[in-house]
């Protein structure tokens, strides 16, 4: 394939908050379809290069392509809204609208989707998570499992082709990490899903990984395909990582 | 104070309360528009990317709050009218002069507001491809009600309060300076705490169920997370007319 499979291109991304370096020049493509998963110990910049990808944060330098749109501040909302969708640690689902209003939202603001379509849509990506039954319940009376299958059933109703993933199940209670999990990989079975996941989940990783970046320092220091990683890495700070991460 | 002739007295000059209250609400109601119109963009200048328009939005709040709205009042009618500008009443004088004053106030309740709603809101709407004026409007202002009710209630019955300030600054025409006009005039004198209880009262008549209204409409929305965890441990027992009843607080009790 030529250009168009590069789904995400980053080129010499840096990134500084104040006189702190969080990125310090990142080169990294990401092909259509493909999953990602990126792993670094916490403060290694991994949370700020997702959120590079779609703008959260703006570099300091370096450029950002996401489907050959180069990514700028003005362009940000065009570019997210036709190409990429995110779920966050916190979950962040809209408190005053209802699961449904959640999730119908965006597609009718920003996609000028009918409201009755919308909800067709949304009603069958809540029953994919497995959480039709709450369509009309606030998310502040759910669990932090089903707030965050509720979130990724919103990133999913935008139907674009890229979800970013960030730490999407670090904060929640142990019990409740397996069922959010099932369903990011459930949805890594579709080849069209082009997924970037920043996890501490070394077992997500392994079974839905095409291909494992780690961070560490802002910088890329190592990437593989998760044999690779988890058999015979290379760089000693990833092998001292993994050491800790994996018991 | 229970002279009936006093309080005749009151009676036959009720065209200057009414006057003077119609004033009052002329001036409050757009003044009002004003200051809402002012602080909304000077709230949203506060909470802005942008350095110089948070100095702007600051300078213009911190000077406002920290000088007496009677000066700033005084400085308008006199600065406008010697500068020779026909047609500046005190009605327009008071309008402006309360819209700049309780415009500082206002966009410091609504950044506070703004402010008060957790980054991820709009970093989530930002992620679905909202802009900044779409993700104010549908995700972060709404949010912001509830917190900001109460406040900007209390910024309406003091904008009222402080048409008062209008007695120094041109005159004549607002509740305050007619009560006071019929207090210390030749005829009515006599009846002058009379004129002021009713000048008071009249405040009081306007301003308190404004006080009671927010009280209510904060509870409602209050009353309304609570509905929610109603309908979640029966979703199919509760109808919408029910759901109604809980959140206008009516049902619940029988």
């Amino acid at each position: 394939m030529g250009k168009d499979s590069k789904m995400i291109r980053l080129e010499d991304v840096h990134k500084s908050f104040g006189d702190l370096e969080v990125l310090k020049g990142i080169n990294l493509h990401v092909k259509e379809g493909e999953k990602l998963v990126i792993i670094g110990p916490s403060g290694s910049g991994k949370s700020t290069l997702i959120r590079c990808m779609n703008y959260l944060e703006e570099p300091t330098s370096g450029k950002v392509y996401v489907h050959n749109h180069l990514m700028s501040r003005k362009r940000r909302a065009f570019i997210n809204k036709i190409h990429s969708s995110m779920v966050f640690q916190q979950f962040n689902l809209y408190p005053h609208l209802t699961v449904l209003e959640n999730l119908t939202l965006a597609p009718m603001k920003l996609k000028k989707i009918s409201k009755a379509e919308a909800e067709q849509t949304a009603m069958t990506y809540l029953k994919r998570v497995g959480l039709e039954e709450k369509a009309n319940v606030y998310p502040t009376t759910l669990s932090g499992g089903q707030q965050q299958r509720i979130a990724i059933a919103r990133a999913l109703t935008m139907q674009n082709r890229v979800i970013f993933f960030d730490e999407p199940t670090s904060a929640l209670d142990p019990e409740m990490v397996q069922e959010v999990l099932d369903v990011m990989i459930e949805l890594s079975h579709e080849k069209n899903f082009t997924m970037v996941v920043v996890t501490h989940e070394m077992g997500f990783a392994r079974e839905v990984a095409d291909r494992i970046v780690f961070v560490d320092g802002g910088r890329i220091l190592e990437e593989g395909t998760p044999e690779h990683f988890f058999t015979n890495p290379e760089n000693e700070r990833t092998k001292a990582f993994l050491s800790k991460i994996i018991r | 104070m229970f002279d009936a002739e006093k309080w005749g007295l009151v009676w036959t000059h009720r065209q200057t309360f009414i006057d003077g209250t119609i004033s009052t609400l002329l001036m409050a109601l757009f003044g009002l528009a004003l200051a809402m119109a002012i602080g909304i963009v000077v709230g949203l200048m506060a909470t802005s990317h942008t350095k110089p328009l948070r100095a702007i939005a600051r300078v213009y709040v911190e000077i406002i709050q920290n000088t007496p709205v009677m000066l700033q009042a005084l400085f308008l009618f006199y600065a406008v009218t010697f500068a020779g500008v026909k047609g500046f009443s005190a009605l327009i004088c008071g309008i402006i002069a309360l819209g700049i004053y309780h415009g500082a106030y206002i966009s410091e309740v609504i950044r506070t507001g703004i402010q008060s709603v957790p980054k991820g809101q709009s970093e989530a709407a930002y992620s679905q491809g909202f802009g900044q004026i779409a993700t104010m409007a549908y995700i972060v202002l709404p949010q912001t009600i509830k917190i900001i009710l109460p406040p900007m209630v209390n910024q309406v019955v003091n904008l009222i309060k402080n048409t008062s300030c209008m007695f120094l600054a041109g005159g004549a025409v607002d509740l305050i300076s007619r009560t006071n006009a019929f207090a210390v005039g030749e005829g009515t004198g006599s009846a002058a705490g009379q004129g002021y209880i009713i000048g008071g009262v009249i405040f009081f008549v306007i301003c308190f169920p404004l006080s009671m209204l927010a009280s209510r409409w904060e509870k409602k929305l209050k009353a309304r997370d609570v509905a929610t965890v109603t309908v979640r441990k029966k979703p199919d027992d509760v109808t919408d007319a029910e759901l109604d009843m809980i959140i206008s607080g009516k049902g619940g009790e029988s």
